[in-house]
């Protein structure tokens, strides 16, 4: 093989967004990290599923839920997936207003259910169940604020495209970025739905 | 094309005036390109993977003194250089130094130089979280190392097992320090694998398909694999017993109905991969110098990566053979005694397939392969007691004793720092311009090959004879006193091999100036790191290469005759890279990953001490968070003012996505193999 075959042709070209497997960088980071989220939550459920039942004293699971209360506000959470969804095929389309109100409804929704955290925390511990009253409260508000956390950053980050697009800097070719972040936001509410199942509805 | 002429500094990119400041940000545009600020706001991986090696050669002096003191205070029955208390915290300050700053790092050096040049990229993928890793990691190390200065180091063990490390039983601050440094390292290493893991992905050059990465490359991706999947785990277990000791959590507290197997569990869940994590880079190391020194291509490159991947799978699986004494069951303990002695399989195909390498081979015996034999020599010694602890049987007696202790530094030591020990001799002229002295190398070689088993091969013996580990001191009359002084003596030995090593480094540098340099390719070697020169320019490769088979480089240097045999066809400088450079766009230095570690510190110092600390903490990460978002580094959509594009010179905003030569069409498809 010659030299001048060996190396790459000389020519103009623009930026380019070649990557190996076809997905952007980013969004391959994005995925990468989700699996490394995959194994917080996981290590996280099951430090709770083997310490609920273990507590010498109470209050326990039976006496603190809400089933009702914290269905509600599941459903919130599982709605704002709804309305991710509709903010990236909204940029998809270039319809900039929509991915706005949508950005804007997802953010809200998450708030609501951040919310409804908080007041079941606050309620929690006026039943007596404090982070240091026994191995459950260490282990379920451990678990429920971690993911509260998740959701909290998701929110945040919703609200800087909110933000950027208000500045008119996210138009349809950074519909991926939008995509992106959809991406975490499925996730912390596919892990909502794991972690109100183990919690809440398993005995 | 230009024909460039050597010498390297000719192909330096032009650096021409460029607007010294940039309203954006707080800070101006770092613009040095020598001297301490462009080394603190470097985003190339070329420096970083730099640091990341000086950092752990740091540590590595530190984990070293540590073990010193260690084995002088071993070195006969009844010494008290050493308190029961002060001996805890040596031994596990030097275990952790060793394993989280030392190997961990080193590895992180040779993966964030080599993977880029291996695979044909211009940078890893995400150039900024790269230089955030190194300085989260810097920054934890000293955390970690800092706890010395206040109030005493963490004394609970490498594997820090809880309750025994709660408050009750551990009052000093060492394992607050332990908690939260790990944690912070941990972030480091995890920003490390996402990038990696993408940069291997992603970022390859066109041609290099996922089968013709070489085995460096390979077995890196499955160390960042192993990393984004293991430090989570990890993480929960730190972030519980920080809980426990700072807000009287009761993840491990047993009056209130803990469970202390949660801890084992959690920590083995990620300790098992992170014995792979440590050891698998060094294992890709070897597998790129036997070739070169031998002359062969490696022997079995399918079964090299798949062995490798295999190793990566199963060492989810033998987690539990480290508590095979904490009464996790029979059924528990026959199936991890099982798995662990399948994971012998994968681990003694690569020993075979390095053998086979080696076997029929022209082989040199340089620097870098006396290493690499070694690895292959202490790592198969120390692969054997392992697998004497899948017995349980056996491993019920070996527990807690110097025989695990010997078993674990024939693997870490005589295999990882074996390994990186070579990769340096190895490396060295691509990364400096200039070899490391072969004889000198050879002496320092043999030193420590004779150290090192002088000082833990003993170990078996001692840990055979019921010498518990974690013991400050021991009595006359129980038969320890002689392996012990021979292990001291051996330890002060592998202290002179390292001193020898440094002193190689300087003597070497100065006797280069008198010396050719290495030009391109010193070795004749394989991957395309070697076709550019020595020291790697700031751009890495002038055109993107193309590549079409495995082991690209030296096919371009050999051909088969009529008869089937290799024979030269062109010299290294002929096909070595030369190209027209300036269209190359680099990531842009920044401050702000400095800016954003220095935040954890701050939280972790704040955390054990005084929350207003932690708040300001706080501040720095959330201020560092925002000041990285409005600093545009590595996004293509600037438009094109403030930076000029033509410049190339490291201020373009072309970020990791640099631009690509247009293809004419896609290389052809060549069958693998000579």
């Amino acid at each position: 093989m010659t030299d001048a075959a060996v190396h790459a042709p000389a020519a103009a070209a623009g930026p380019s967004h070649h990557t190996s497997t076809g997905l952007s960088n980013t969004k391959l980071a994005m995925w990468v990290y989700l699996g490394s989220d995959c194994l917080l939550f996981g290590s996280l459920i099951s430090t709770y599923l083997l310490l609920r039942h273990r507590s010498v004293t109470g209050p326990g699971p039976n006496q603190v839920f809400d089933i009702p209360f914290t269905s509600v506000s599941s459903f919130v959470l599982l709605m704002s997936s709804l309305t991710m969804a509709l903010a990236v095929a909204a940029i998809t389309r270039g319809d900039i207003h929509r991915n706005r109100a949508w950005l804007a409804t997802t953010a809200m929704l998450g708030a609501v259910f951040i919310g409804g955290q908080v007041y079941e925390f606050t309620t929690f511990y006026r039943e007596g169940l404090g982070y240091t009253t026994n191995i459950f409260g260490s282990a379920f508000y451990t678990l429920t604020g971690f993911h509260g956390v998740h959701v909290s950053v998701g929110i945040v980050m919703l609200m800087s495209l909110l933000v950027t697009s208000l500045r008119g800097n996210l138009g349809p070719e950074r519909a991926e970025t939008v995509e992106t972040i959809g991406l975490y936001w499925h996730f912390v509410d596919i892990v909502w739905i794991l972690i109100f199942t183990v919690v809440y509805l398993i005995p | 094309m230009a024909i460039v002429e050597r010498p390297s500094d000719v192909l330096a990119l032009p650096s021409g005036d460029v607007v010294p400041h940039d309203p954006l940000g707080v800070f101006a545009r770092p613009r040095a390109k020598t001297g301490w600020r462009a080394w603190v706001s470097t985003v190339d991986h070329k420096r970083i993977g730099i640091m990341y090696g000086a950092s752990s050669l740091v540590f590595l002096v530190m984990g070293g003194v540590e073990a010193l003191i260690i084995r002088a205070q071993l070195a006969a029955p009844g010494q008290k250089l050493l308190s029961a208390d002060l001996y805890n915290q040596v031994f596990t300050m030097h275990g952790i130094t060793m394993i989280f700053l030392v190997v961990m790092p080193m590895g992180a050096a040779f993966m964030n130089y080599l993977i880029p040049l291996q695979i044909g990229a211009r940078d890893v993928a995400f150039p900024r979280i790269n230089a955030l890793s190194f300085w989260v990691f810097l920054f934890g190390g000293i955390f970690l190392s800092s706890s010395w200065l206040l109030g005493g180091g963490a004394d609970g063990g490498w594997f820090a097992y809880a309750p025994n490390t709660g408050v009750v039983f551990s009052p000093s601050h060492g394992m607050d320090f332990y908690a939260i440094g790990l944690q912070i390292t941990g972030i480091a290493s995890l920003l490390g694998g996402v990038n990696l893991v993408v940069t291997c992905l992603n970022m390859r050059a066109p041609g290099m398909t996922m089968m013709k990465m070489p085995v460096f490359t390979w077995m890196s991706l499955v160390v960042q694999v192993l990393l984004v999947f293991a430090i989570p785990v990890i993480s929960v277990a730190l972030f519980l017993l920080t809980f426990d000791r700072l807000f009287d959590a009761n993840f491990f507290n047993v009056q209130q109905g803990a469970d202390p197997l949660l801890w084992e569990h959690l920590f083995w869940i990620f300790g098992h991969p992170e014995v792979y994590i440590l050891i698998l880079p060094a294992f890709g190391i070897v597998s790129e110098i036997i070739p070169v020194f031998s002359r062969k291509p490696i022997f079995g490159y399918p079964f090299m990566v798949f062995s490798g991947i295999a190793i990566g799978f199963m060492g989810w699986g033998v987690w539990a053979h480290h508590m095979f004494s904490s009464g996790i069951g029979p059924i528990s303990v026959a199936a991890f005694s099982v798995s662990t002695m399948f994971i012998a399989v994968p681990t003694g195909v690569k020993i075979l397939n390095w053998i086979a390498t080696l076997w029929g081979g022209k082989i040199t015996f340089s620097t870098p392969l006396l290493f690499s034999i070694g690895l292959v020599t202490m790592f198969t010694i120390g692969g054997l007691s392992g697998v004497t602890h899948a017995v349980a049987p056996a491993d019920t007696q070996q527990t807690d004793t110097y025989y695990i202790v010997a078993h674990f530094h024939y693997v870490i030591f005589g295999g990882a720092l074996f390994g990186f020990l070579g990769g340096f001799y190895f490396w060295w002229p691509k990364v400096f311009g200039y070899f490391l002295n072969d004889r000198r190398g050879k002496h320092q070689f043999w030193l420590t090959l004779v150290g090192f088993n002088l000082t833990f091969g003993p170990m078996h013996i001692l840990g055979l004879q019921g010498m518990s580990r974690r013991i400050h001191t021991y009595r006359d009359g129980y038969g320890f006193n002689f392996w012990n002084m021979v292990s001291t003596i051996g330890a002060f030995l592998i202290a002179l091999s390292v001193l020898l090593f440094f002193i190689n480094i300087v003597r070497s540098k100065r006797e280069a100036a008198s010396l050719p340099p290495p030009g391109p390719d010193p070795w004749d070697a394989r991957s395309l790191e070697w076709s550019i020169p020595s020291p790697t320019p700031a751009h890495n490769f002038d055109d993107d290469p193309i590549v079409t088979q495995l082991d690209d480089f030296w096919h371009r240097k050999y051909g088969e005759d009529e008869q089937g045999r290799m024979v030269p066809i062109a010299t290294a400088d002929e096909v070595a890279m030369v190209g027209d450079p300036s269209r190359s766009h680099l990531p842009a230095p920044s401050y702000w990953p400095l800016v954003l570690a220095a935040s954890f510190p701050l939280i972790g110092y704040g955390l054990i001490f005084n929350m207003v600390l932690a708040g300001l903490g706080v501040a720095v990460l959330v201020g560092g968070m925002v000041g990285w978002a409005l600093e545009p580094a590595d996004d293509e959509d600037l438009p094109p003012h403030g930076h000029d594009d033509g410049e190339g010179d490291g201020d373009g905003d072309g970020g990791a996505d640099t631009e690509l030569p247009s293809v004419d069409a896609e290389p052809e498809e060549v069958t693998v193999g000579d």
